[in-house]
């Protein structure tokens, strides 16, 4: 019976966010045996349009500790599991070995990359979602389609990312908050049929959802042969596979460690520039810097005093580096810095 | 001989347009340089490109009334 397999099912959900949200209330309501949860994310009011788990009274919590709390609520029966970790290639393959499938709602190439070898080298099935401004992805990755017996995953589809400056993340540019919900509805969806067995899994498939044109349209995926070039092979390679720097590689920008950046300004007369927009969290009182979020940064770039040298610094060090990239346009001979890991990473070290 | 043009994302943005007709491309190779002289901000931008919906690797013969889809990776969660 398909009641009976959905109970005994073991899912992973990667992202309690936009994707993570309504996937697992529709898992947890279906009544998924066990359910894990990784997210080390804090809940912050700009999240609160489109991860529609969460209420004003969750800001500054965690996500999967939270999320945990409220799908315990809606079915008490069900087995769950947070993990308030950052996953990383030293923690997936352990996390990721008690679960038969596995949901990707992450938000940024690094982790996609990561989950996905993880999920080959482990052979399991990974449900990948993807949302930006008014459009979303959604396929299935490493699991064989009827027809041609044969798997795909991520680095078919896309075989290098795209350098971080030009990554951007629905924080920045925002995303509709309706399309993680369509997108992180079809995730469940997907995941419901390969659990029960019944209809046709998008294996080897991926669907781009346009709102604006109403709109669906899919893409067929084929082995690569030239994505195994990147790829780990086996698990000492993923343990030793540097994803920040795959998914970086690209781009010209030097960045500061922790540990750089408070020898250099305890130091040194530096210029701090915070570009996170007015609001966001964690709240910085440690050191002085201005704010100039990204949004207005190319408004603002002129007025930077560029005698010193100067460190950029966001949530998780994406944006950082956008805002370097303008810095630099404007200011070639600058001396600017993007603090690795960001903020969060900053305040977790200490 | 006449193909369509589909594109997502911030290819659209790039192209300005989602769906537009080209004329006179023989394969993928050409599209791509004929679309970068045309787009100049596609060299830096990363995407996949899809024949009648099936995703290529490698140079790939286009004929008439084909569709083409240049899809770029989305990372937001």
């Amino acid at each position: 019976m398909g009641q009976d397999k959905i109970a005994k099912a073991k899912v992973l959900i990667i992202g309690a966010g936009g994707l993570g949200s309504p996937a697992l209330q529709y898992l947890v309501a279906a009544g998924v045996g066990t359910i894990g949860i990784v997210d080390f994310d804090i809940i912050e009011m700009s999240n609160l349009q489109r991860q529609i788990l969460y209420t004003v009274d969750d800001i500054g919590q965690s996500k999967a500790i939270t999320a945990a709390k409220k799908l315990e609520a809606l079915n008490p029966e069900i087995k769950m599991e947070s993990y308030n970790v950052q996953i990383t290639n030293k923690n997936a393959l352990e996390i990721l070995e008690n679960y038969d499938l596995i949901i990707d709602g992450s938000d940024n190439f690094a982790t996609r990359y990561l989950i996905n070898d993880a999920c080959v080298l482990l052979d399991k099935p990974l449900i990948y979602g993807a949302v930006l401004r008014f459009e979303g992805q959604i396929g299935v990755f490493n699991l064989a389609d009827e027809t041609t017996k044969s798997k795909t995953n991520y680095r078919d589809l896309f075989q290098k990312p795209p350098d971080l400056a030009s990554a951007i993340s629905c924080n920045e540019v925002g995303v509709l908050g309706v399309i993680p919900g369509i997108i992180g509805t079809m995730q469940a969806t997907e995941a419901l049929k390969i659990i029960t067995g019944i209809g046709k899994p998008l294996a080897n498939k991926i669907i781009s959802y346009n709102a604006l044109e109403n709109t669906f349209y899919d893409f067929e995926i084929v082995a690569n042969a030239n994505s195994s070039i990147d790829y780990p092979k086996n698990k000492t390679a993923f343990l030793n596979y540097d994803y920040n720097w795959f998914c970086n590689s690209n781009l010209d920008v030097a960045t500061l460690s922790v540990d750089e950046f408070d020898s250099l300004r305890t130091k040194e007369k530096i210029t701090i520039i915070d570009v996170r927009e007015k609001g966001e969290l964690p709240f910085v009182d440690e050191f002085p810097f201005t704010l100039i979020p990204l949004s207005e940064f190319e408004n603002w770039v002129s007025t930077i005093p560029t005698e010193n040298k100067i460190v950029v610094f966001c949530k998780s060090g994406q944006r950082s580096l956008n805002a370097i990239k303008i810095l630099k346009e404007k200011f070639p001979d600058c001396k600017a810095y993007s603090l690795a890991g960001g903020i969060e990473n900053w305040k977790k070290s200490r | 001989m006449e193909i369509n043009l589909l594109a997502f994302g911030q290819i659209a943005e790039i192209t300005g347009k989602s769906t537009w007709k080209m004329t006179g491309i023989k394969d993928t190779n050409i599209l791509i340089k004929n679309l970068e002289e045309q787009f100049p901000a596609l060299v830096k931008t990363n995407y996949s490109i899809a024949v009648n919906k099936k995703v290529i690797q490698e140079n790939t013969a286009i004929t008439d009334k084909d569709t083409i889809a240049l899809l770029p990776p989305f990372s937001g969660g």
